[in-house]
């Protein structure tokens, strides 16, 4: 069965590359807002990974990062944040709160494919 | 050295076989990328490998015959006939290098020749299209001790020893010592450490990405060792191939498979001992079933089907599938097809079904005969088949399947079938029926197992005059198998092979002649009576039977062994079925079938033609298996003229 991934961007083009990409590669492709919209998303449907920004309204990547790792059904799931080359400490802090790994922005479908055979095997 | 070249050889041979196969399936489907992949790999390791064992003419030549390979996978050369039938020209000549079959320097060249010419002239220089130059090849030591937390941060370790195995030869090592007691382990934590060496062309930095997600949540060293090399071969096909595509070596991919060699005389020697173990627990039983100790013979019986399994396991190692001999005969009849200016689309079913390795090497013989008469005989020409509404494209069906302790092994075409009128015309001509005589439709067909005997009224040079049909049913019957045709005249043939699954072990019928136990192979047995003084014909000196208004020859086991004593008052007759002779042999007393290992009987005894092996049988004594086959000729040969004047 094909494996499903949520992508969590505030930017429609971001969210619109990301899962155009999964679902060429044959992934199940949920898409989310802001970590509001991912949370409840979460509560219908489960997902194998999540890839997500971190600079986001309402509930940014971090936060979302850190209640998903909590949850008892995700705590070993892959979880990928979109990061810029100037957002060092953000970097630090998402991994603190539990992020798997990380793909600086802006970055080609290869490298996300790559960066998904990585964590998702 | 020598060892190693034949192990070379032996390897090649296989590749070669898998290129041909791969070079046919490309034929049929030009575009399918995965197969020039394929071909691509089996050339590969040939020329790496030829090269490690001094074989320089076979890199050379191969790395021509890759060139012209890379063009098509490049997709500037298309697949055309005359380019797979020029590639099959070369993989033979890569055979004929490798066997070191005398100068075939102008074969090369000529084949080398044939190759340019295939290929349109390059525009531009192709250099630059290589992904990965052909970097130094460095060793790496790499110690990777994640902390026990890793999961909850969704890492993939697996994945991540997968990347490295991608990147070059990897041996990955567990350290296993951080394991806790099973009381202290907590479930969802990791304990263990990774030792890696990996020998690449990778940078050191390629491999540090390899662990950026999880460089802070571990201890990870990466350090070069002393050994380096360069890749010897630094031609561009070499390296295109190496670090193209397929980032995993074929030998690396050939590690999945997970097999051994291992040399025939170990496995026989160990199915010696296996059957001597089986004589030892028979006597066993025996001993134990006479006591009444309980849990002795608890014991035996443990013994007895640890032994059963032991021997079942033991004859399964002999064992190769016939797939092996499949791929001979994809070449052989893409060749007669060609020869003899027909169509034929070659398909095999069961290809996974095993038999013991010496009876595949024994049926290649016979079925290549049965293969060039489906094409030679059976198969039409294609524009005569489209008159017939057939497809122009001829069928050749191989199949096999396990039948009990048997396998059944198919060769059917959709060709022109049997006549049995012919049949009946040629059969009276022969001789071998009476006008009046009305056999069924499947007695006739036998009658094409008669030696000599022929439908085809003029030789054709593939498959001669019908030669040879007798000779394939002597050579199954040899391996105790039969051999049945059916036929429907205008639809086709389909020929089926009984074979047992392995010539060491023998279903017989265990009989005694004086003191003197014998084992008959079941499979040729037909019937068993007494002999009665009615059924005995022929008076002095003619040894004839009357059963049913047929005269069976027979022969008395007690003369032909010239047994001491008297005969028991009643004495038994066996009456064994070989090719389309009947033979009694003469027994004192049947004592019951008997399922056996066999030993060879060694060569001291080996003028003793009459037999085929021995047994030991659960007391101890010896038994001798008799071959019906030379034991016919032998009573043939004593009893001589008067025998051979009743074959039926």
């Amino acid at each position: 069965m094909a494996k499903t991934i949520m992508t969590v961007d505030d930017s429609a083009s971001v969210r619109q590359m990301v899962s155009f990409t999964l679902k060429q590669a044959g992934y199940e492709v949920v898409e989310a807002v802001d970590g509001e919209d991912a949370i409840e998303k979460l509560d219908d449907a489960p997902v194998n990974m999540l890839v997500t920004d971190l600079n986001m309204p309402k509930k940014d990547g971090i936060e979302l990062i850190r209640e998903v790792r909590s949850r008892q059904q995700y705590r070993f799931m892959p979880i990928i944040m979109l990061t810029t080359e100037s957002q060092a400490e953000k970097k630090q802090e998402g991994k603190a709160a539990g992020a798997t790994g990380w793909i600086v922005k802006p970055f080609k479908p290869e490298q996300l494919l790559a960066v998904i055979k990585k964590v998702l095997g | 050295m020598g060892t190693f070249s034949r192990a070379f050889k032996e390897e090649a041979e296989e590749l070669l076989l898998d290129l041909e196969s791969a070079l046919l399936d490309l034929a049929e489907s030009p575009d399918d990328p995965e197969l020039i992949d394929r071909v691509f790999r089996s050339l590969h390791t040939i020329k790496g490998s030829g090269g490690m064992f001094g074989f320089e003419e076979v890199v050379a030549f191969t790395h021509e015959f890759e060139s012209v390979l890379d063009r098509v996978r490049d997709g500037d050369l298309p697949v055309t006939q005359e380019l797979i039938r020029t590639t099959l020209q070369a993989c033979d000549l890569i055979r004929g290098l490798i066997d070191g079959r005398g100068d075939l320097s102008a074969d090369v060249a000529d084949t080398v020749g044939t190759l340019k010419s295939l290929c349109p002239p390059v525009e531009g220089a192709d250099a630059g299209t290589w992904r990965r130059s052909d970097g130094p090849l460095v060793t790496y030591r790499i110690e990777f001790q994640p902390m026990a937390d890793i999961f909850t941060f969704g890492a993939n370790l697996l994945s991540l020893l997968n990347e490295l195995r991608e990147m070059g030869d990897c041996v990955i090592k567990a350290r296993t010592g951080g394991i806790p007691s099973l009381e202290h382990i907590a479930s969802q934590q990791c304990y263990i450490g990774w030792e890696i060496r990996l020998t690449t062309d990778c940078s050191l930095n390629e491999i540090r990405d390899v662990f950026i997600f999880v460089e802070d949540r571990c201890a990870l060293t990466i350090e070069r060792t002393g050994e380096e090399r360069r890749i010897e071969d630094d031609r561009p096909g070499y390296a295109q191939s190496r670090a193209g595509d397929h980032p995993v070596e074929p030998t690396l991919r050939q590690e999945g498979t997970a097999s051994i060699r291992v040399a025939a005389e170990k496995l026989d020697a160990l199915v010696d001992l296996v059957s001597e173990l089986v004589t030892t627990q028979a006597s066993l039983s025996q001993r134990t079933s006479l006591q009444t100790d309980p849990k002795m013979t608890a014991i035996a019986e443990t013994v007895e089907r640890l032994t059963d399994e032991l021997r079942d396991r033991t004859i399964r190692l002999r064992m190769v599938p016939i797939r092996t001999l499949y791929v001979r005969f994809r070449r052989m009849v893409h060749d007669l097809a060609d020869a003899l200016g027909k169509s034929v689309d070659l398909h095999t079913a069961g290809d996974e079904t095993e038999l013991d390795k010496t009876v595949i090497e024994r049926l290649n013989e016979p079925l290549v005969h049965l293969i060039r008469n489906c094409i030679d005989h059976g198969i039409e020409p294609p524009d005569y088949r489209v008159a017939l509404g057939k497809p122009a494209k001829g069928r050749l069906h191989l199949s096999a399947e396990h039948a009990g302790h048997n396998v059944l092994i198919r060769v059917a075409d959709d060709g022109a079938g049997l006549d049995p009128a012919i049949i009946r015309e040629k059969a009276l001509a022969a001789g071998l029926m009476d006008a009046d005589d009305d056999p069924g439709e499947s007695e006739i067909f036998s009658f094409i197992f008669a030696p000599g005997f022929s439908t085809k009224t003029e030789a054709s040079p593939v498959s001669g005059r019908g030669v040879g049909m007798d000779v394939v049913k002597e050579s199954v019957e040899r391996l105790r198998g039969a051999i049945t045709i059916s036929s429907r005249k205008g639809e086709g043939t389909t020929i089926t092979l009984k074979l047992p699954l392995t010539l060491a072990i023998i279903d017989g019928l265990l009989v005694a002649a004086g003191a003197q136990q014998y084992v008959i192979p079941l499979a040729t047995v037909e019937s068993c009576m007494e002999l009665t003084p009615a059924a005995c014909r022929g008076g002095r000196g003619r040894q004839l039977l009357n059963i049913r208004e047929a005269l069976i020859p027979y022969v008395r086991l007690r003369d032909l062994f010239r047994v001491a004593g008297d005969p028991p008052a009643v004495e038994e007759v066996v009456i064994v079925r070989l090719s389309n002779v009947r033979v009694g042999f003469v027994i004192d007393q049947i004592v019951g079938e008997y399922q056996t290992v066999i030993k060879s009987i060694g060569r001291l005894y080996r003028d003793a033609r009459a037999f085929s092996g021995a047994t030991i049988l659960a007391d101890g004594t010896v038994a001798l298996i008799l071959d019906p086959h030379r034991l016919t000729e032998i009573a043939e040969n004593d009893e001589g003229r008067r025998f051979r004047e009743e074959k039926l």
